[in-house]
């Protein structure tokens, strides 16, 4: 198993590689003065000489290309056009909250996909069935950006059951450790934070949850059906078991192999989805921040969320391959 | 077992069925001169599937509205007046006003030509580079195959939004330059999927008869190769039409992509956002036109899909 980590891990390197060359090529086709661009079109002729000489912008492209991949590995962007913060210190920021986000869509996502996928399969063409896979397919269809200003004008609007926007309730204070409220709330023992920010946090993330639990259901009834008919089931039917017991213990668990390959899969979307919720639901997080970047031209920041978000990226899948290998006994790790 | 999860990620979706169930290559164990009868066999199997039909009937209806839009609006989608801004769905504006006082019934209409070209433009872009690509890394293998699938994984390693987002803070807003983004997006998936596929054709024995008799391996990968993995590269574009025109309304609707005063379903979604409280059919009916439209498209590319490969049925 630690051969198999480790090789995954070697077999990253190259992507993270190819991921910094990527962006790298991506800035230098920007149209006009990369040093002009990243310092910001009204910084004064002094400021864009100092950043070109920070970034070694004045140099030949391979050292152009060797400084920018320090700045990669070192996590230094220089500070935002915006906000004249910190790149690396605004990303950490933000980071927490979207992936609380993102992590709590896909709790929802599974705790009502499973369930969804195995009536549907344990009821196979029946109205259960049908029901649920065209409420799957119309999840599926439905984009988070008007599913979100539907259930805001609903739940919030009309009903005031959640707050229309935000991230925690204004006054509440909360000692933030990692940026991630609800986790933070947690970790401080902070009650009315937890509420406030749980509160804040429940409709984007089912929001957000709507696709990946579409595909999860769908996922779950496919690999369902394979497994129910094999023999090993009609072995457990015959030896008694009931029925509840064999579709939980025994066709589950096998079903669930590449259910745990489509969550992988989720994420990418996950984390676009996450940006686009944040946009509607107005919560601060990585998305809202790189958007309101690209409507300022703030090229160091656009660069610095877009690679960073890569790296965590390509962690998670790495994560996912290893928890793949970690619970399908076939798989071989070398 | 080889350990291959990427092997089934194309573009890392906002969650689409194409991404979770590449559809396999039709196994054909004969000459390719049976592909018609696949055809054939799939057209009959499709018209037996009601949803696969209404959803193609609603593509048509999209297409013939996208084509004859100018002529049906009631109103000019770009006539501004002031004096009937936000005004709720009533008998002279069906789907009410906007913050303009434009008719959201004409701009929802003259959308569906936007939705239309930025969901089809792109895959077909797409289909034709990642094909191509998938073709050749397949066929010829070793180096070219290795340098052109180590460029689709880092095309893969970013999540979709990022990477379009991406080229478009290099390229700039811009409806075409959405198509551009969008396209390159979904290059690896199709790239991904043809070459999954040649992998097994190529070792089949009417690919080897051929070159036995000494065909040059365009002609090769043309006649043989291609015309055998043509049902799931049409599977995965039909899935994936729907798909792009969520990835460019969402787009549009961060202000990357249409620029205003243009009707495009995302920016009047986006509006919609900000008018929400006093006028909730702005951002509502143009968000149910890319639903209808992108559920039609995953009807007929589900049908689409059962149908080509019977040993779903």
């Amino acid at each position: 198993m630690t051969r198999f980590i480790v090789r995954r891990i070697l077999l990253a390197l190259p992507v993270l590689l190819g991921i910094m060359t990527a962006v790298f090529i991506l800035l230098q086709l920007i149209p006009g003065d990369p040093a002009l661009a990243l310092a910001g079109e009204k910084a004064s002729v002094e400021q864009v000489e100092r950043v070109r000489e920070e970034f070694g912008l004045n140099r030949p492209l391979p050292v152009q290309y060797a400084y920018f991949l320090k700045s990669a590995f070192t996590l230094d962007f220089g500070a935002s056009l915006r906000t004249h913060q910190p790149v690396a210190t605004e990303l950490r920021q933000f980071f927490g909250a979207t992936m609380e986000l993102s992590v709590a869509a896909l709790c929802i996502a599974l705790l009502i996909g499973i369930p969804a996928g195995v009536i549907a399969a344990t009821h196979r063409a029946q109205p259960l069935d049908y029901g649920a896979m065209l409420i799957a397919l119309i999840g599926i269809s439905t984009p988070v950006f008007w599913s979100g200003i539907v259930l805001i004008y609903l739940l919030s609007f009309r009903l005031g059951l959640f707050p229309i926007g935000g991230i925690i309730g204004t006054g509440i204070k909360l000692d933030r450790i990692t940026d991630a409220y609800v986790l933070d709330s947690i970790l401080t023992l902070n009650g009315p934070a937890f509420w406030s920010s749980l509160h804040h946090l429940l409709l984007p993330a089912f929001v957000l949850a709507t696709i990946p639990m579409a595909i999860i259901a769908r996922m779950t009834r496919s690999s369902m059906l394979e497994v129910l008919g094999q023999d090993y089931l009609r072995t457990a039917r015959a030896k008694g078991l009931r029925e509840q017991r064999i579709v939980v213990r025994h066709a589950l668990k096998n079903a669930l192999i590449p259910i745990v390959t489509a969550i992988g899969l989720q994420f990418g979307g996950l984390l676009s989805g996450a940006f686009l919720t944040e946009t509607v639901f107005g919560r601060p997080g990585l998305g809202r921040y790189v958007v309101a970047a690209i409507g300022a031209r703030d090229y160091p920041a656009i660069q610095g969320t877009v690679l960073v978000v890569a790296i965590i990226f390509v962690f998670i899948n790495l994560l996912v391959d290893v928890a793949y290998a970690a619970i399908d006994p076939r798989v071989h790790y070398a | 077992m080889a350990l291959d999860t990427q092997a089934m990620r194309p573009a890392a979706g906002l969650g689409a069925p194409p991404p979770q169930n590449p559809p396999p290559a039709p196994q054909l164990a004969s000459a390719p001169r049976t592909s018609a009868g696949l055809w054939r066999d799939a057209a009959h199997r499709l018209r037996r599937d009601h949803a696969a039909v209404a959803g193609l009937v609603i593509i048509l209806l999209l297409l013939i509205i996208a084509i004859v839009a100018p002529q049906i609006t009631p109103y000019d989608p770009n006539d501004q007046s002031f004096r009937i801004k936000l005004k709720p769905p009533s008998a002279e504006h069906w789907l009410g006003t906007d913050e303009f006082g434009r008719d959201v019934l004409s701009r929802v209409l003259v959308g569906a030509r936007v939705a239309l070209y930025v969901g089809t433009i792109p895959v077909i872009v797409a289909m034709i580079i990642g094909v191509t690509l998938g073709l050749a890394a397949g066929y010829y293998g070793k180096g070219l195959d290795q340098v052109i699938m180590r460029v689709i994984d880092i095309l893969l390693a970013f999540p979709w939004l990022l990477l379009a987002i991406g080229i478009m803070a290099v390229l700039g807003p811009g409806i075409n330059n959405v198509v551009i983004a969008v396209a390159i997006v979904y290059i690896p998936a199709f790239a991904r999927i043809v070459r999954g596929s040649v992998l097994s054709i190529k070792e089949k024995e009417y690919v080897e008869a051929a070159r036995a008799m000494g065909q040059p391996n365009p002609q090769i990968i043309v006649r043989h190769v291609l015309a055998n993995a043509w049902a799931p590269i049409i599977v995965l574009a039909t899935l994936s039409i729907g798909q792009a025109i969520i990835y460019a309304a969402g787009l549009s609707f961060i202000g990357l992509g249409t620029q205003p005063p243009n009707a495009d379903w995302g920016v009047m979604l986006s509006s919609g956002r900000e008018y929400l409280r006093d006028a909730p059919w702005l951002g509502f009916f143009p968000g149910l036109a890319i639903l209808i439209t992108v559920l039609a498209f995953n009807l007929f590319g589900d049908g689409l899909r059962d149908a080509l490969d019977p040993r779903m049925q």
